[in-house]
């Protein structure tokens, strides 16, 4: 299969700035690896402050990282300038998680969607017929047109970043928690447009979110984060049948499920973790999991687990499956 | 028969804005009983906080209570209808023997004192304790109570010095400072991570059945309502449209926003090939629709949707729906 994207090694480090120096640095991504293929989901999945988000902008260089490689296509994105940036930004799309401030108020639907166009110099015979396309296929029609954003609810908000999206024809798109600002039933709408838009361009998706059930309906792969660091990636259908970190395991069995009688059982077997996410700022040695561990052993404070691969395509950072 | 502890009738809140007045509710009508815990469940807006927030005469101006009674079983055997009592009368009872855990916790806090003097507060104004020093020492009581480590410590801290989930236990520890009988609960956990969130919903189950409370539950989140609650109430653009147990509205589910629901939401443990989604946008509650305020959303809506409000009635025991195709 053809990678869209590669990641390698990538960190980013944030500065706490004391009076006169430095004191300290946020390792809000600290050295993950993997990659996207095309025409696939891969989904990421953590807590809050686990540093998915930081993760998805750095991909597009809307971050620059602290170190670290990300390949696009086969090309190095941070090498990029000039044309090849400009062709990079068209290609690689984001549809961030707050419909309400990622449009612009004073403009209309039709500014909105077309500003990008312009700025990329593509040509439209019709811009008013090529808009009306647009929101057609995410579900809107030429009587938005020439709405502003405040006449719409979240969920069309959110079609309308869509359309803007698509004008661009890009080829991978990050989606930043598109649907967390939603309520359920128009959440459902939009994830089926997104899996409906894939199947019909081919899209490549990088889905970042916190909520479990959305990222398996949505992903085909995907990985787990906790602070900073990937702990498991692999496909979705595996990990969430047989998860392998002791995070990923917790993780799982913490959510509750939209059915009494799963819920009870997969209560009496709950594992419920002890303790909150330490601060990235001086993140424990070793595995960063260890403090919150029931596994824990004397290796997993020291050192860090490397990631291994124990099933098909199904790799986890821990020492209970690494030899040390 | 299980023993009421609040009744609830014909319940209706009205904001009066520069736009138009908003009907947040209106003739919301249900029974809690002794010892359970009621789940009110709807999607934003539907009027779920108001209506939790009407229950005490919580609701502030542009707001007004306009109608409805909400009669609260005291343990005396005596019976109150909260919405008649005055400012005074109602203070002794809120925060008291009917407490509320709010949603952000770090809103529900003051920044400037520490968590031990605001469990102590609560208890002194309620002249639990003599003075705030000695609620300070039962703060350190009630700090384990939520099980935070460390209480002689803790009880010192400001709120900046504790994380999400730390304070929300503060926030739970000064809802049940005065051992009230009904547990408000308004979406405790939506501000905190899952693993977190699984803690918290751990503990509010627990001090419940400690201190024998009634639980009322505020929540958008489906699979939150199938793990805690025993009945529930789902809610849709002010109104009540279906109140079962959990089973009847999980197996069974009778109204069509009910099953629209359920099966919009993804299920993490099973394997889903596509979400049903419900069509349109909830409504704007200005000029809610005629008739049924679901009939331009729904599937099977006939012409008596928009003609005719549904009342809810008891289909089988205990499961009601208002809906025209029953």
């Amino acid at each position: 299969m053809e990678k869209v994207l590669e990641v390698k090694h990538l960190k980013k480090y944030f500065p706490v700035k004391g009076l006169f120096f430095t004191k300290g640095w946020v390792k809000a991504v600290d050295d993950i690896s993997f990659e996207i293929y095309k025409g696939e989901t891969f989904g990421l999945v953590g807590e809050s402050g686990c540093g998915k988000t930081t993760t998805g902008r750095t991909i597009l260089r809307l971050i620059e990282p602290t170190a670290g490689e990300i390949l696009f296509e086969g090309k190095n994105v941070m090498e990029l300038k000039g044309d090849e940036l400009k062709w990079f930004r068209r290609k690689a799309q984001i549809m961030f998680q707050d419909p309400y401030s990622s449009l612009n108020p004073r403009q209309t639907v039709f500014e909105i969607i077309m500003e990008p166009v312009r700025f990329h110099g593509i040509e439209v015979n019709d811009p008013e017929e090529f808009v009306i396309n647009l929101l057609k296929s995410v579900g809107l029609n030429e009587m938005h047109l020439y709405r502003y954003p405040h006449e719409f609810s979240g969920g069309q908000r959110q079609r309308i970043a869509l359309a803007r999206i698509m004008a661009l024809k890009p080829e991978f798109i990050v989606l930043d928690e598109p649907t967390s600002a939603l309520d359920v039933s128009v959440q459902a709408n939009i994830l089926n447009t997104l899996k409906d838009l894939q199947e019909k361009h081919g899209f490549t998706y990088l889905f970042i979110s916190h909520d479990l059930g959305v990222v398996k309906y949505m992903s085909h792969r995907m990985g787990v984060m906790y602070l900073g660091k990937l702990v498991e990636v692999g496909p979705a259908d595996k990990i969430f049948e047989n998860p392998l970190h002791p995070y990923t395991q917790m993780l799982l069995s913490a959510i509750p499920v939209p059915d009494p009688e799963m819920a009870k059982e997969l209560k009496a077997k709950r594992k419920i973790i002890k303790g909150e996410p330490p601060s990235p700022i001086n993140p424990p040695a070793g595995c960063r999991f260890h403090p919150r561990c029931p596994f824990a052993k004397d290796v997993c404070k020291k050192e860090e687990p490397p990631m291994v691969e124990v099933e098909k395509d199904h790799y986890v950072a821990c020492w209970l499956y690494a030899k040390s | 028969m299980p023993e009421p502890i609040l009744q609830v009738r014909n319940l209706t809140v009205h904001f009066y804005t520069y736009a138009g007045i908003v009907k947040a509710i209106e003739k919301v009508s249900f029974d809690v009983y002794k010892g359970e815990t009621f789940a009110l469940v709807g999607e934003t807006g539907c009027g779920k906080s108001v209506t939790s927030r009407a229950l005490t005469q919580l609701i502030e101006s542009p707001g007004r209570i306009v109608e409805g009674e909400v009669l609260y079983y005291r343990d005396d055997g005596s019976v109150v209808d909260l919405l008649k009592l005055d400012e005074e009368q109602i203070r002794e009872i809120r925060g008291n023997e009917i407490a509320y855990i709010f949603q952000d916790p770090h809103a529900s806090l003051d920044p400037l004192y520490t968590v031990g003097y605001q469990i102590a507060e609560a208890m002194e104004v309620h002249e639990k304790v003599e003075s705030i020093k000695e609620g300070i020492k039962k703060a350190i009581d009630i700090l384990r109570a939520v099980l935070i480590p460390d209480p002689e410590r803790r009880v010192k801290n400001y709120p900046h010095e504790l994380s999400g989930g730390m304070k929300q236990r503060v926030v739970i520890g000064i809802g049940i400072a005065n051992n009230p009988k009904i547990l408000i609960a308004d979406e405790p956990t939506t501000a905190l991570d899952v693993t977190v969130q699984a803690q918290i919903l751990d503990l509010i189950n627990q001090l419940k059945e400690k201190y024998k409370a009634t639980v009322i539950l505020i929540t958008h989140n489906l699979g939150v309502v199938a793990e805690t609650a025993d009945r529930v109430a789902v809610m849709y653009a002010g109104k009540i449209v279906e109140i079962g147990s959990v089973d009847q509205i999980f197996k069974n589910p009778l109204h069509p926003y009910t099953k629209g629901l359920l099966k919009a939401v993804p299920n993490p443990m099973t394997k889903i090939e596509r979400l049903e989604a419900i069509p349109g946008t909830v409504p704007n509650l200005i000029t809610p629709p005629s008739g049924c305020r679901f009939h331009p959303r729904c599937p099977f809506a006939t012409e008596v949707c928009k003609r005719k409000i549904p009342e809810l009635k008891e289909l089988e025991d205990g499961h009601f729906v208002a809906c025209h195709l029953y």
